[in-house]
């Protein structure tokens, strides 16, 4: 999805590569992550000094982990994506920089699927 | 295309500070501050996957002192990041890009974030001395 305009592509101007693509992945997840992360953090805050059982009967609402869900996976899209913006701009040796982004990338689909996991286990767990 | 009239980006020895230079290096700073934050998310919901005795560690771990510093960094970096990445998304739609526009949602953005990390701390504590 590189959400370039058609008169852009016919002039030939923007992006070589998939910056155009990047630019609105990171600005379509931060929009995502208003909200999310305002209800995360409201949520943690009530939560605040709760046991396990509080915790655990909150993720194994539906709705609850549908919404940790959409957390983990932008938090993870846009903090990849926003880390590779930093390093793309600051490191400038091409085998330095592609290193960098890739150990970034690697992090950031290990953690977020290691969150992932977590909340399906807290859904599913009877 | 040419490459040696470019706009360059203001060398850092040299350039006054402003407030909308220091608000724009704080968005970056605590933007890469706030991945490794991220840690801490997949901690807690891991801890609470593997079960009760994992998720008092890491409760214990999140409410000592280092803890609570750790946390308290983060969550104003996450509410600076937050409120500043929606004037951002602003100047990305074209709107409030003159100099007034900037000094007012700065120093807005300013607020905002301080009064959204006293508040949500305020409620933290409210609410661990109080129901559970």
């Amino acid at each position: 999805m590189s959400r370039r305009s058609p008169l852009g592509r016919v002039r030939g101007l923007g992006s070589a590569k998939e910056g155009a693509g990047h630019w609105w992945g990171l600005r379509f997840s931060a929009l995502a992550l208003v909200p999310l992360t305002l209800w995360f953090a409201a949520s943690v805050a009530v939560m605040t000094g709760a046991g396990y059982e509080t915790v655990r009967a909150w993720a194994a609402s539906p709705l609850v982990a549908g919404l940790l869900i959409l957390l983990i996976v932008a938090v993870f899209y846009h903090g990849a994506r926003g880390l590779q913006e930093v390093i793309e701009d600051y490191v400038p040796r091409k085998g330095v920089k592609f290193t960098a982004i890739l150990v970034v990338q690697t992090a950031a689909i290990v953690l977020g699927l290691t969150g992932l996991l977590s909340v399906l286990l807290l859904l599913f767990r009877v | 295309m040419s490459s040696d009239n470019r706009p360059l980006s203001p060398h850092l020895q040299v350039y006054r500070p402003q407030l909308t230079s220091v608000l724009s290096f704080l968005h970056r700073m605590t933007g890469v501050a706030l991945t490794p934050g991220t840690l801490l998310l997949v901690y807690w919901l891991a801890a609470a996957a593997a079960g009760p005795e994992a998720f008092a560690t890491a409760q214990a771990l999140i409410g000592s002192i280092i803890g609570r510093l750790l946390l308290l960094g983060w969550s104003f970096a996450l509410f600076y990041h937050l409120c500043n990445g929606i004037r951002h998304l602003f100047w990305d739609a074209g709107y409030g890009l003159e100099l007034p526009d900037l000094y007012r949602s700065g120093w807005l953005m300013v607020i905002a974030a301080c009064a959204l990390t006293l508040g949500s701390w305020a409620l933290a504590y409210a609410m661990r001395s109080g129901a559970w």
